[in-house]
This record gives structure tokens, sequence and C-alpha cells, in this order.
């Protein structure tokens, strides 16, 4: 593809090279540790689900109980595999009487190693099926029933309520949505465990339950069916059980997740240790079962300027690619975020905003490109508002974005009214259809603004990557470079849940799935 | 209908003194017709609205539609007798809240700030707080005479407090973005709660800010000031340094 920009591709090489070595650096860390978050996943994924009779999960009593019995470091697989050879018991049948007080794994006969994987592996192999079907479901559906054309329109639900949620989610299907997002519920993220069943209670989200999401599912289905296209279900697997509701949106075939350790980080304090290795799980679970993943740039622009930060943002970018093919995800699953936050007063600042969306899409050009809409300066003035989005909309699809999130122009006031979002399509739909070849049909002027400022941000955020291969991406966010926030090595939430790896702990998943549905 | 303004009986202006037109926009649960039309018309009349007309129906698809009408307004509300409760103090810019402090506190204040509660939405606190500002107002931390701190989102009430107490804030800022179901209106009346069951009310200014936050709503649940929408750095802080030394607590 020849450049519109004429970038320096010897500098996005350059750039790649050192977020690889970053990227790998962090990687040692994470291949010797493992977290509470982690092994909950993989106790879910050998078939632990439910509650107790105090709404405990049990992949939490599970774990918890692992955890008093000093044995987090020989992981979840080990204990259950044992209890299975000598109780004859199935997972679900351990993790029942462990919940009961009837079994202590730590008093179970211990029978070898070998054994004990050739058990588990028996039931791991059988899940990683599963998911495999879940996702030729997928590649069943986008067959048949074909899917929007790119960008995809984006929207969210926030009703709290799971069965409202599903009412404005058709609704939006039926305006011509591509992809529903139900927003969790503010604070989920701090939570150590996952709600179970369908919930109709929430601030400014709905829970992600593994209930909730099989709800929407069948919703999103249901609507697909009848509008004639494939609807993608998008929900957040971030946070403190980041990979356990990676599990549950393999299981019940979620599309788009949200999966960034630097975002956590950075916007809701947790722990860098717990997270990146939550993360790599995640991504493991998110690139096997063919989930697009979302990353969270894009709100670097929410604290920090965004034209002065911008290279920040492709920093990160080409960091949270080489985390994602290290856990083998393919990058047609990087729904690498950036987006349009420019302060709309600034004079040609529609020119910048089209040369970083097309810098991006260049630089990332079959990664489907999370492209977040204007918030930071909406103000209420929903007039305005609507004409930041259309703005917003046009460099889209000049540029080739893929996952557009709409803007809504009631950004700042409240979380979408049905009608917002009725408008916020049709602006979309207005300007895709109507502006569809523009970008085919323009070039850019040599050396002009749109081009310098492309190949400004692109020097920057490779000369930042430099600094970071030198010192470490851990001292970087120590000292603040992300979106302006400090964060420290031992600070945050969910440290705690982090521990060493002891000599015979093993995760049967990370092999099954590593590498893709090979 | 007079053509002449009277201040005692006031009404929407659209191109002509009291014609009373209003915009609208509203969803109604029932499908796309004649009888959905209608029914937005009757809403109008009933709202106190004289020929109201249905420019636009549109069909949301799931048998709701969404209408925008235009209608003239009857009411009339009296401008002259209306009293809205303030923050008053005299706003000055960053150099007059330098040079206030080092006249009339004569030491640095303490000033904690943070966005409290399940609220992960920083970006009122970190416009009032942070070194940047917003829209070229700069934040707290870059003012002289000010120690300025962020605490950030997600946080406690409980943690909030007992930061303030161990940094020896003379004031504390909480943001609230998150408004669904009233939630900010429990997550304050919780921290003002702390601040009375902790005997730190008199010792500390307290403030809260945010977009559905008004001076009135904050007075009335136990805050010295509420701040809504278009506050900048310098409208907190010269609330507060005047309130220091109002409060003889230089």
């Amino acid at each position: 593809m020849k450049s519109k920009l004429n970038l320096d591709f010897s500098v996005v090489d350059q750039a790649r090279n050192s977020a690889k070595n970053i990227a790998e650096d962090i990687q040692q860390f994470i291949d010797k540790h493992t977290t509470v978050a982690v092994e909950r996943t993989v106790v879910r994924l050998l078939g632990i689900d439910g509650i107790d009779d105090i709404e405990r999960p049990l992949p939490n009593v599970v774990v918890d109980h692992i955890k008093e019995i000093g044995g987090l470091a020989e992981g979840a697989s080990f204990w259950i595999g044992n209890a299975m050879i000598e109780t004859g018991k199935t997972p679900q049948e351990i993790a029942e009487a462990v919940s009961a007080g009837e079994l202590d794994l730590s008093k179970v006969k211990q029978s070898s190693l070998t054994e004990v994987q050739a058990v588990i592996n028996e039931v791991a192999v059988k899940t990683v099926e599963t998911i495999k079907g879940k996702k030729e479901e997928r590649d069943n559906y986008l067959e048949t029933l074909g899917e929007g054309p790119r960008p995809y329109l984006y929207v969210i639900v926030a009703t709290g309520n799971i069965y409202e949620d599903i009412l404005q989610a058709q609704a939006a299907a039926r305006q011509g949505a591509d992809i529903i997002a139900v927003i969790r519920t503010t604070g989920q993220s701090l939570l150590d465990y996952v709600p179970f069943g369908p919930t109709t209670e929430g601030f400014g989200g709905t829970y992600a339950t593994q209930e909730n999401f099989r709800l929407m599912r069948t919703a999103l289905d249901e609507v697909g069916k009848e509008v004639g296209k494939y609807i993608r279900l998008c929900n957040y697997c971030s946070g403190l059980c980041m990979p356990e509701i990676a599990a549950m949106g393999a299981v019940e075939r979620l599309d788009v997740m949200l999966n960034d350790a630097l975002y956590g980080i950075l916007f809701r304090d947790i722990n860098m240790q717990r997270t990146l290795v939550d993360q790599f799980f995640s991504r493991i679970i998110n690139g096997f079962a063919g989930i697009i993943i979302n990353t969270g740039e894009d709100n670097y622009l929410t604290t920090a300027d965004a034209v002065e930060e911008a290279h920040t943002v492709l920093a990160s970018q080409f960091i949270n690619e080489q985390f994602a093919l290290l856990a083998g995800l393919p990058e047609e699953q990087m729904g690498l975020g950036h987006a349009f936050e420019m302060n709309p007063n600034i004079e040609d600042g529609f020119l910048l905003e089209l040369a970083q969306a097309q810098m991006a899409k260049e630089i990332f050009p079959d990664a489907p490109l999370k492209y977040m809409p204007p918030t930071k300066y909406k103000t209420g003035d929903i007039f305005k508002g609507h004409i930041q989005d259309a703005l917003f909309n046009m460099v889209a699809i000049t540029t080739g974005q893929s996952l557009q999130l709409l803007g809504m122009l009631t950004e700042a006031i409240h979380t979408p009214l049905l009608q917002d979002r009725a408008l916020s399509i049709e602006n979309a739909k207005y300007i895709f259809n109507n502006m569809r070849h523009f970008g085919d049909e323009i070039e850019y002027k040599q050396d002009g603004v749109i081009q310098q400022r492309a190949q400004k941000v692109l020097k920057e955020a490779a000369d930042m990557l430099v600094q970071i291969e030198g010192e470490g991406l851990i001292p970087t966010i120590e000292q603040g470079k992300f979106a302006g926030v400090k964060r420290a090595m031992d600070g945050g939430k969910g440290l705690d849940g982090v521990t060493l790896k002891g000599e015979v702990y093993f995760n049967p998943f990370i092999p099954l799935m590593l590498g893709g549905a090979k | 209908m007079s053509n002449a303004l009277d201040l005692t009986k006031v009404k929407p202006y659209g191109d002509t003194m009291n014609d009373g037109m209003v915009q609208f926009s509203f969803t109604l649960p029932v499908p796309h017709g004649d009888e959905g039309k209608e029914a937005a018309r009757q809403l109008l009349i009933k709202m106190g609205i004289e020929e109201p007309q249905v420019v636009d129906a549109k069909d949301l698809g799931v048998g709701y539609t969404m209408f925008t009408l235009y209608g003239k307004c009857t009411h009339t509300v009296d401008y002259t007798s209306i009293h809205v409760p303030k923050v008053e103090s005299d706003v000055m810019d960053k150099y007059g809240v330098e040079d206030f402090i080092n006249e009339n506190i004569k030491r640095d204040i303490v000033i904690v700030g943070a966005c409290t509660g399940t609220d992960a939405h920083t970006v009122g606190i970190d416009a009032i707080m942070n070194m940047k500002g917003f829209a070229g107002h700069y934040g707290l931390e870059r003012y002289k005479g000010i120690e300025a701190v962020n605490l950030g989102s997600q946080v406690p009430n409980e943690e909030f407090l007992a930061k303030a107490v161990e940094l020896n804030a003379d004031a504390i800022v909480v943001s609230q973005v998150v408004t669904q179901k009233d939630v900010h209106v429990k997550n304050l009346t919780n921290l003002i709660e702390l601040i009375e069951a902790e005997g730190l009310r008199d010792k500390m200014v307290v403030i809260c800010g945010g977009p559905r936050i008004s001076h009135e709503l904050a007075k009335e649940l136990g805050f010295d000031a509420g701040f809504g929408p278009e506050t900048y750095a310098e409208d907190v802080a010269s609330f507060v340094v005047n309130e220091i030394v109002d409060k003889d607590r230089v």
C-alpha cells in the first residue's frame, strides 16, 4: 500500500522492534507468575460454576480455599486433578464438596504429576472443543447471514437492567447497528469476583455475568436473523476478573471484548503485576475464541491533551500489539484504540485528526481499529455535539476505520436514550453512505499539514518507545508518561492475588489455546 | 398577544415577542403512524402548548416512535420574582488567589480532591485539580500557595476523609459525574454524615461539583458550595480562600 502520508516505514519498523523488546521484557515476569483471577478462570474452564448459599461464586470459594492451604503456587489444575483421581468426582462436585466444608484439598492423597496432568487434560480438551465450536458458530453466521460494511456501527446500551438492555439493543440493530456493547455497571472492574445470574440493577451500566451474556447473545441472534446480518456483542474483560470474563465471553460467543492492562493500571488503579499476568491469559482465550479485543489508548486523551500527547497513544498501540502477538492473538483481532478528542476550537483541528486516523490505519493495516468519538469537549450543547460526531464520522469513513463507536449528542448528559442512539446511527449511516469512497479519491499534499502531523507523531512515538525500551515499561508508568497518571509497581488493587508459580504448576489451557485454533 | 416584553410574564421567544415558540423531541412507546402523531399532539396540548405541530416522526424499530414537534407555550413566569442561590464569592483569577493567600492566609493551604464512590469519571476533578486544568484555566496544582492533591477515581468516602485528615486539608473537593438513579446524592449524603460523625465539619471547607450539581443542591446536602458545569479552578480557589478567611481558619 502506498502511504498517503509519506510515512517513513523504517521508523515504523524501529518502533515495532522497540515495542517487541518492551513486551518480551514484561513477558519474562508474566511467565513466572499466576494470579487468583487466572486460577479462577482455569477452574471455570474445568466446568466449575454456580454460587454457594451466601452467593459467593464457587470459583472464588475453590481458589480461596487453595490460597488458604498455601497451594496457589501449584495452580488450581494441580489440586483439582489430584482430587479427581482420589475421589472420582467431577470438578463441579469437588467444588461443591469444598464449599460444604467436606473436602480439604491439602488432605487428599498425592498422585503423580503425570497422572494429574492426564486427568485434567481430558477435561480441558472438552472445554477447548466447546469454545472452538462457538467460533465455528460465529463463522457460520457470518457466512450465512453476512455482516454490515466497515466501519461497523458500534453502540452501547447501559440501562442497568439486562431485559431493558435487550429491548434497546434490538432497537439499535433494527436501526442499523452492527455491534452492541453492554456497558458494565460502574465499579465492577474492582470486584474480585464475577456476579452470578441475570441482573436488573446497576449504575451507569449492567453487570457482566455469564447469564446476562447468554440472554443478550440469544436476543442478538434473533434480531440478526430478522435484519439479515450478524450482530456482534461486546463486553468488558478488564479489571480484577479480566481472564474469567474472557472465558465467559468465549463460551457465550461474544465477538468483541475490551481488554487492556494499561487501561486498568492507569484509570482503575489496578496493580500492574496482577493485571499484566491476567491480561496474558485473557488474550490467549480471546485469541483462540476469535474475539476482537479493544484496547483503551483512546482514554489517555480524556486526561492528557489530544494534540500534545497523540504520540503516547501510538506508542501504547505498538506495545499492545506486541503483547497481543505474544498471546497468539492475530492482527485481525486487534481492535487497537484511538480517538477524536481534540478541542473543537483548534484551527485546522480536523486536519490533525484526519492525519492521525490515517496514520493509525497505515501503521496497523489489518487491525480492526477501534475509533472513539469526542467526549471530553461535549458540553451538553446537543446541537453542536451532533456536528462534532458528524466530523468524527467523516474522518472515519475517509480513513477506513473499522469499529466506529458512535458518538452521542447527549454525551456528558446521560447514558443514551433510545432516541439518542437512533439519531447517532442515522448520522453515521448518512455520512458513511454519502462519503463511502471519498478516501479513495483523495491524496494529501506533499509535506502539507496532514503529512507533517502524522510524521511528527510517528517520530515522537518511536522516540518514546526507544526511551521505554531503555528504562523498562514499569518505570515509565511509574513516572506518569501515559495519560499523565503515575502508578507504582506495588500500588493499586489486587497485588495480594499475585504469586510465583511453583515447580509443579501447570495451566492446561495455555498450550491448548496458544496459537489459535490450529 | 402583546408584542411588548413584560418581565413579570415571560414566555419563550421564537421570532416574535411572546409567540411562545418551543421545540420538542421525545419518544412515545407506540407504533409509527397517524395515531402516534395524534398522541404526541394531544400530549403537547396537555402540557399547555397551543397549535402543536408534528414536524417529524421516526420509527425506532421496536414499535416506538420519536417525534419532533413545535408549539406555542401558554404559560408564563415572573422573572422579577426569581431568586437563585449562588456561590457568593468574588471570583479572582489565579494571580489574585495567589496574592490573596500571600496577604491574608500567609501559609500554604491544602486542597484534597477525589472522584468518590464507584464513580470512575475523573474528567471533572482533573479539570479543577491537575496542573493543566481545562480550556486554558490552569488547575490548582499550578497555584502558588496551594498544595493540591488529586486522589483520582473510585475513592471510598472513608479513605478520602482519612487522607484529608492525614494531609491536614483546608478544603476537600469531591466530584460526581455518574448520576444515574441519583447515586451521587446518596454518596454525597454519606460523605457529609461521615464528616459530621468525625467532628470535622467545622475544620474544613467541603465542596462538591459535577455536571448535575447546583449550589442549591449542595447546600441542601450540607456542603459549603456546589459547582456545576463551566466552573474552573479559579472559581473553586476563590471560594476556598475566602471561606478560610471568613471563618477564621487562617
